[in-house]
């Protein structure tokens, strides 16, 4: 163990963990603005107090999201501070870019938005909420824009002087192929978190409808779940045909993450999507290794890959001595089982909670509902398991880029910071994993408290023949 | 101007507007227990926490433009000062990051019933949350000082551009009275604040906390800006640092005469000129080096290139202005004081 790898893992651990919230933020502040839309619509108070419930939950999710991105903005000088000083130039505009122009409008407008229930006209207050769900989605493009910079960096060259990387054209960064279709889909997945999110909340409220202490409610739970199940299903269908554009990416310009994915070793033409395989990749030098086991469906590879059911797919063997070549003797390999698993595992996952999705909606057809209680128990598991797809695809995208952290450029073990020792690094990963532990815990015990006492907690429901009041309680800490 | 200098200055900008902000923030959470006392305690402490609770998220992300500025301009401080300092820095983190969780959290548990149990359960939920607010506000307002002092002092700064300066290092005499000078300063602007935006019991209260702080910050100022001015002062240094602690000890006094909005416009500028006064001392380098000048990091030798400076400056000329106009307009339309009639 050294400092290196301590470093990796602290990053990866606080980049799941911030991971875990971030897709609900994005996703779920766009269906709350839609919900609080919906309302300024039709007047209907049963929207306006979805709005307030799952606003409540949102908040809740929102703040965890705000405190685990202020570690990653430090993360880079702290821990990677070769890295930042190499590529600076180049990474640091897009995320000055992130907090100016997304950061403040999410946050201002937030703020706005929570205490502003009874200062601000209602169509200003509804601008708040699409004001701060924009800076959400606004700040993923440009963290992603750097991200996709360093598995295909363009629009940079290397000075020799001091051997640091410099900016030469911003616009070929922020239009990266990789940066838009990374984007697209990133926000569609999130899109499908939040989605099943208001699934999973629906149809636990629905399934525990006997608990319920208001006849509204149901009605309530139908059309929220109807939405959610929409949302899913359309933004499923965005995920996979974004998925398959970056497989097709991933084939151009990251080569060995694409054949370490798929376990081919040899490069070959009418390539199959492996479906199970055990490999050995031990034998002989490094990165000369074979499938002793391998379960697959012909051609399917090479037609997602390249388009063509007989195109060429390169295999790790002959990448690795290619790069050898290039950049002289080293291991080019990432770690293959962690790659191939995590790729059948976001596919698998999330194809599921998209199949959730696309069943939900037809069983609920012309507002019917189903009778049998597992199925709202299968719709509340389809969350855990898009969250989890997300985080392994994050994780097929990251380590898939090892040994790099620039693609081609520079090497993960020549990024970490000279001057920090191992204690150092095996504090400070000790004190976040031990808080974000203990901070996990916490939101999600608050948010099933929530969801339990439901949405006439947060918005009670008028008593008997009491007209329901024009003023709306503020939202206060 | 060189595009370099120009980019020192924005950087400089963006960690007054973050000191200015959040340092009253950093007072108001600092205060919370002193301030929210009584038989009214919990309406008292929401009172003043109401007070910062729409803006506090808003004025943190001036802090991680700031970093985010660092990096983009001056890639070469960024990585020097986040690595050479990184056990302070980690400790700001977590402070932020409990503090953060803390605004958020305290209030969502209330009793569900009546039972002695659930009312104790709450009471002691909401305790830790204070705790938090309480430490996530006093740590940054120390090391924050402690940091700039350092940086200003200058650190074990090798030719490679890699801090050796142990943590002991960092806690020298002139350094910890930078962070107490911080500290008292940000409890004061808090006060005021808090006496500005709050009425009652807090608002009184906020008045004799801001008379008791205002000789310990007017000292600790004075201290911390005599010795930078002995060390690294020029003229420059000097007037600004004369315009800080006139504004503090005008800041009182106004604050006594009970105009309030005039006392925290003082206080301001108190924060804003002690910012001044340490980047005009650290100017031309942005970290210099206690080895050898020769290894200092300059304004020159650590920027950017001057295409990404150039995009830099377009993009932030368009959208800061933008960010300060709907800031101050969230101010504007949270412009009432908050008394326990808001929070009840």
């Amino acid at each position: 163990m050294d400092a290196l790898d301590l470093a990796r893992w602290q990053f990866g651990i606080t980049t799941i963990y911030h991971f875990l919230f971030v897709p609900l933020t994005i996703g779920l502040s766009v269906v709350v603005a839609s919900l609080q839309t919906a309302w300024h619509r039709t007047g209907r108070p049963e929207y306006l107090r979805a709005t307030k419930f799952f606003g409540k939950l949102f908040l809740i999710n929102f703040a965890m999201g705000v405190v685990t991105g202020i570690v990653q903005e430090f993360q880079f000088g702290m821990n990677w501070s070769s890295y930042s000083t190499f590529v600076g130039d180049v990474f640091g505009a897009p995320l000055a870019l992130e907090a100016l122009l997304a950061f403040f409008l999410e946050s201002t407008f937030i703020g706005l938005w929570i205490f502003g229930w009874d200062r601000l006209p209602r169509r200003v207050h509804l601008a708040t909420i699409w004001a701060a769900a924009i800076g959400s989605n606004l700040s993923a493009f440009f963290i992603l824009a750097a991200n996709a910079w360093m598995r295909h960096p363009v629009g940079f060259a290397v000075d020799p002087a001091n051997g640091r990387a410099y900016l030469t054209d911003i616009v070929a960064v922020l239009t990266n192929p990789q940066a838009l279709s990374t984007y697209v889909h990133v926000v569609s997945a999130s899109f499908v978190v939040a989605g099943l999110f208001v699934v999973a909340v629906s149809a636990y409220k629905l399934l525990h409808r006997e608990r319920t202490p208001h006849p509204d409610e149901p009605g309530m739970f139908r059309r929220t779940l109807r939405a959610g199940l929409m949302t899913t299903a359309v933004a499923g269908a965005v995920v996979a045909l974004s998925g398959d554009h970056q497989a097709k990416l991933m084939a151009e310009y990251e080569p060995m993450k694409l054949a370490s994915a798929e376990a081919i070793w040899d490069s070959e033409g009418a390539a199959g999507f492996s479906l199970f395989a055990i490999g050995d990749h031990e034998i002989g030098e490094v990165g000369v290794g074979r499938n002793i086991i391998d379960v697959e469906v012909p051609y399917v590879l090479s037609f997602l890959a390249t388009g063509s059911p007989a195109g060429e797919v390169e295999g790790i063997n002959d990448l690795q001595q290619r790069y050898s070549t290039q950049f002289g003797p080293g291991d080019y390999t990432p770690n293959i089982p962690v790659l191939y698993w995590s790729f059948r595992l976001m596919i698998g996952l999330g194809m599921a909670g998209v199949g959730v999705g696309v069943l939900g909606l037809w069983l609920t057809r012309r507002g019917a509902l189903p009778q049998q209680r597992w199925m709202y128990r299968v719709a509340i598991v389809a969350l855990p398991a898009a969250l989890a797809a997300n985080i392994f695809g994050w994780v097929l995208t990251e380590m898939g880029r090892q040994p790099w952290t620039v693609v081609g450029q520079l090497l993960t073990a020549a990024s970490v910071s000279p001057g920090v020792s191992l204690a150092e690094v095996a504090f400070s990963l000790t004190v976040f994993t031990v808080l974000y532990g203990v901070l996990a815990v916490v939101e999600a015990r608050l948010l099933l408290r929530y969801v339990k006492a439901g949405p006439g907690h947060v918005m009670p429901y008028p008593g008997e023949g009491e007209p329901e009041s024009d003023r709306i309680p503020a939202f206060i800490y | 101007m060189d595009l370099p200098t120009v980019w020192f200055v924005a950087i400089a900008v963006l960690w007054t507007g973050y000191f200015v902000l959040e340092g009253f923030d950093f007072g108001v959470g600092m205060l919370l227990p002193v301030l929210g006392r009584g038989r009214e305690a919990e309406a008292d402490r929401r009172v003043v926490i109401n007070a910062i609770g729409p803006v506090w998220d808003g004025n943190e992300v001036w802090l991680i433009t700031a970093i985010g500025a660092m990096f983009a301009a001056f890639p070469a401080w960024y990585a020097a000062t986040l690595s050479g300092f990184y056990l302070p820095v980690l400790l700001i983190i977590v402070a932020l990051i409990g503090r953060g969780v803390a605004f958020e959290y305290r209030g969502k548990v209330a009793p569900r019933s009546d039972s002695e149990a659930e009312i104790k359960a709450a009471a002691r939920w909401r305790a830790r949350w204070d705790a938090a607010i309480v430490f996530g506000s006093a740590a940054p307002a120390f090391v924050w000082g402690l940091l700039f002092a350092n940086i200003v002092r200058g650190v074990e700064l090798g030719p490679d551009g890699v801090v050796r300066s142990g943590l002991l290092d960092l806690l020298n005499p002139y350094a910890l009275v930078g962070g107490l000078a911080t500290l008292t300063l940000f409890v004061l602007h808090g006060a005021v604040f808090l006496a500005l935006k709050t009425d009652g019991p807090v608002r009184r209260r906020a008045r004799t906390a801001a008379r008791t702080t205002a000789p310990v910050a007017a000292a600790a100022l004075f201290a911390f800006l005599m010795w930078t001015q002995a060390d690294h002062g020029s003229v420059a240094t000097a007037v600004l640092a004369a315009g800080a602690v006139a504004a503090l000890l005008s800041g009182t006094a106004l604050l006594t005469r009970r105009r309030e909005g005039w006392a925290f416009l003082a206080t301001a500028v108190a924060v804003a000129a002690t910012t001044a006064v340490l980047f005009v001392a650290l100017f031309p380098a942005v970290l210099p080096s206690l080895l050898d000048p020769a290894f200092d990091l300059t304004v020159a030798n650590a920027s950017s290139a001057p295409y990404t400076l150039t995009i830099l400056s377009v993009i932030g000329a368009v959208f800061l202005p933008l960010v300060v106009l709907y800031q101050s307009w969230s101010y504007w339309v949270f412009r009432r004081r908050v008394t326990r009639a808001h929070v009840s």
